[in-house]
């Protein structure tokens, strides 16, 4: 048998610690991530769904407890070596992408997440073609947008080019935290179809925080419920198709 | 004409000054003020070295490293001491003339006979001396940061002034190219001030004072004259800025102040430079003139 993609084991993380003020977000998150799974993560607010992605990522530090990566402790590992098998995509399009460097030229950086980066010549032209094809995949006129510089595309434009960047390079894990959240229905409706079928095609594994229990029961094999740091429910294959909304519904209840 | 082949000799060398603060300024977003240190720091090494026998080539590299040095220091305090940017600078600028005074001695070194990067073009009419070292060090300076930001590791470095948390979601470590911006920018600015201090025949402990407004002017008037550019063309756009910023202040001297007002001028041009946009709302200045201070600031 295989080691789990990622394993956390028990992770608590802590704020405020040896403050009066001292409280436990993650109170003993035991999840184990296979390769494939494409998992929906539900909570109500403060439940610790983002904390969840900073601990994986390593912008937060696992108080207790242990994260496994393909059987490898990474508990301690930086930020910036996690991100050579991890990508991340945030709710803020403002966040994934260099505003004053080009569409290309933020692709091209992201062709190299997690790598030494050296004084060798960037090749921006020779990628030309393949960038421009993939940003075509996004069906938003991103493909005519090539260079111009990030900060004057929409934000619909911008985020979708932001989930290009994660997935450029082929992460073991994608992390969306609701990054279709700050968009508008129709651009969110068409970027989340998007990532379905890049997830799909790529055999990704990922992990999707949403706010939308629709979009919850209808993309992914696994639906997590987040509650007061803790997971209250998890939905595998048939017992997912199984859900709906109303059922969902009644964790968000006290 | 003399006085406009001077200061364009000047510009060119002063020219240094603003591409060094440019890395710092433009590229990684920091007000850098460890180079009012690292100016007479390059000139008090250069200096001393020539005068215990370097060549003047080989005391200008010594200036390079040791600005770089100034730059490591300040980089380290600001990255992993985590002392906000700005003090940061200001703390190394400070130790730095107590460790200018140690090098040269005394407060002022005069290079009188000795040879200097100068004597080199001693062929050449009154002032060319000055233009021609000043074109060959930009164009050098100017190409292989030119070069530099065309690399992977150039395009590292602009990421992470741009956003430096996308950067290190993409695996950059930020600290690290902001040390090595800081070093490299005040390598810059030690050999703008061996340069400097060989042009005029000697280093001073208080010739870093406003230095940094020198190198802001600059930046600002190369982009307020020149308007939106590419990133290669604002590196050019630097040095010109610096001629015509040494012709302003040659016309104001000509009006009849005096070398002892050129800082209150300095700022008051810099001042001016940077109200533009403000001034454009209220008063309408025609746009494309002012293309280049708004984009990007």
């Amino acid at each position: 048998m295989t080691e789990p993609m990622l394993k956390l084991e028990n992770v608590k993380t802590i704020v405020n610690k040896g403050a009066s003020n001292e409280t436990t977000i993650l109170k003993g998150i035991n999840l184990t991530i296979n390769d494939g799974d494409f998992i929906t993560i539900v909570g109500t607010n403060g439940a610790g769904k983002s904390t969840l992605f900073n601990v994986i990522s390593g912008n937060l530090p696992a108080d207790e407890g242990q994260i496994y990566h393909n059987g490898a402790d990474i508990t301690t590992m930086s930020v910036e070596q996690r991100t050579n098998f991890l990508a991340r995509v945030f709710q803020d399009p403002k966040v994934g992408t260099a505003p004053r460097m080009n569409v290309a030229e933020n692709m091209l950086l992201a062709t190299k997440r997690g790598e030494h980066r050296y004084l060798v010549p960037r090749k921006l032209k020779q990628n030309m073609t393949r960038f421009t094809k993939l940003a075509a995949s996004m069906h938003n006129g991103l493909e005519n947008r090539m260079t111009t510089a990030t900060g004057d595309l929409s934000g619909g434009q911008r985020q979708a080019l932001s989930f290009l960047m994660a997935t450029l390079k082929r992460p073991d894990l994608l992390l969306l935290d609701e990054h279709t959240a700050a968009l508008d229905p129709h651009t969110s409706r068409s970027l989340l179809h998007a990532t379905n079928e890049r997830i799909h095609q790529d055999h990704l594994t990922a992990l999707m925080i949403t706010h939308h229990l629709e979009d919850a029961l209808t993309y992914g094999n696994r639906l997590i419920v987040l509650k007061d740091g803790q997971i209250a429910a998890d939905f595998k294959g048939e017992e997912k198709k199984q859900l709906d909304v109303d059922k969902l519904y009644e964790y968000f209840e006290d | 004409m003399n006085l406009i082949t001077s200061a364009i000799g000047q510009g060119l060398l002063w020219a240094l000054l603003g591409l060094g603060l440019y890395l710092t300024f433009r590229i990684l977003n920091i007000a850098d003020m460890t180079v009012e240190g690292t100016f007479p720091l390059g000139a008090a090494t250069a200096v001393t070295a020539i005068v215990h026998g370097a060549s003047p080539i080989a005391a200008a590299c010594y200036a390079f490293l040791a600005g770089m040095l100034a730059g490591l220091i300040t980089g380290l305090l600001y990255t992993k001491a985590k002392i906000d940017s700005l003090l940061a600078g200001i703390l190394t600028m400070t130790a730095a003339y107590s460790v200018n005074l140690r090098i040269m001695g005394k407060s002022n070194v005069s290079l009188l006979g000795h040879a200097t990067l100068l004597s080199g073009f001693s062929g050449l009419p009154q002032y060319f001396d000055t233009v021609s070292l000043g074109l060959i060090v930009i164009i050098i300076v100017t190409a292989l940061i030119v070069f530099f930001l065309q690399t992977d590791y150039g395009q590292a470095f602009i990421a992470t002034g741009d956003n430096p948390m996308m950067a290190r979601s993409l695996g950059i470590h930020t600290d690290g190219m902001i040390i090595v911006g800081l070093a490299v920018s005040n390598g810059i600015v030690g050999l703008c001030g061996a340069l400097i201090a060989q042009s005029n025949g000697y280093a001073d402990v208080n010739m870093g004072i406003g230095t940094i407004v020198i190198a802001l002017a600059s930046i600002i008037i190369g982009e307020v004259a020149f308007g939106e550019l590419t990133l290669n063309q604002r590196l050019i756009a630097v040095t010109l800025g610096s001629i015509i910023y040494r012709l302003i202040l040659l016309a104001v001297l000509q009006l009849g102040f005096s070398t002892n007002d050129l800082n209150l001028i300095s700022s008051i041009v810099l001042a001016i430079c940077m109200m533009l946009p403000q001034l454009n709302n209220i008063l309408h200045i025609k746009e494309p003139f002012l293309k280049g201070v708004k984009t990007h600031d």
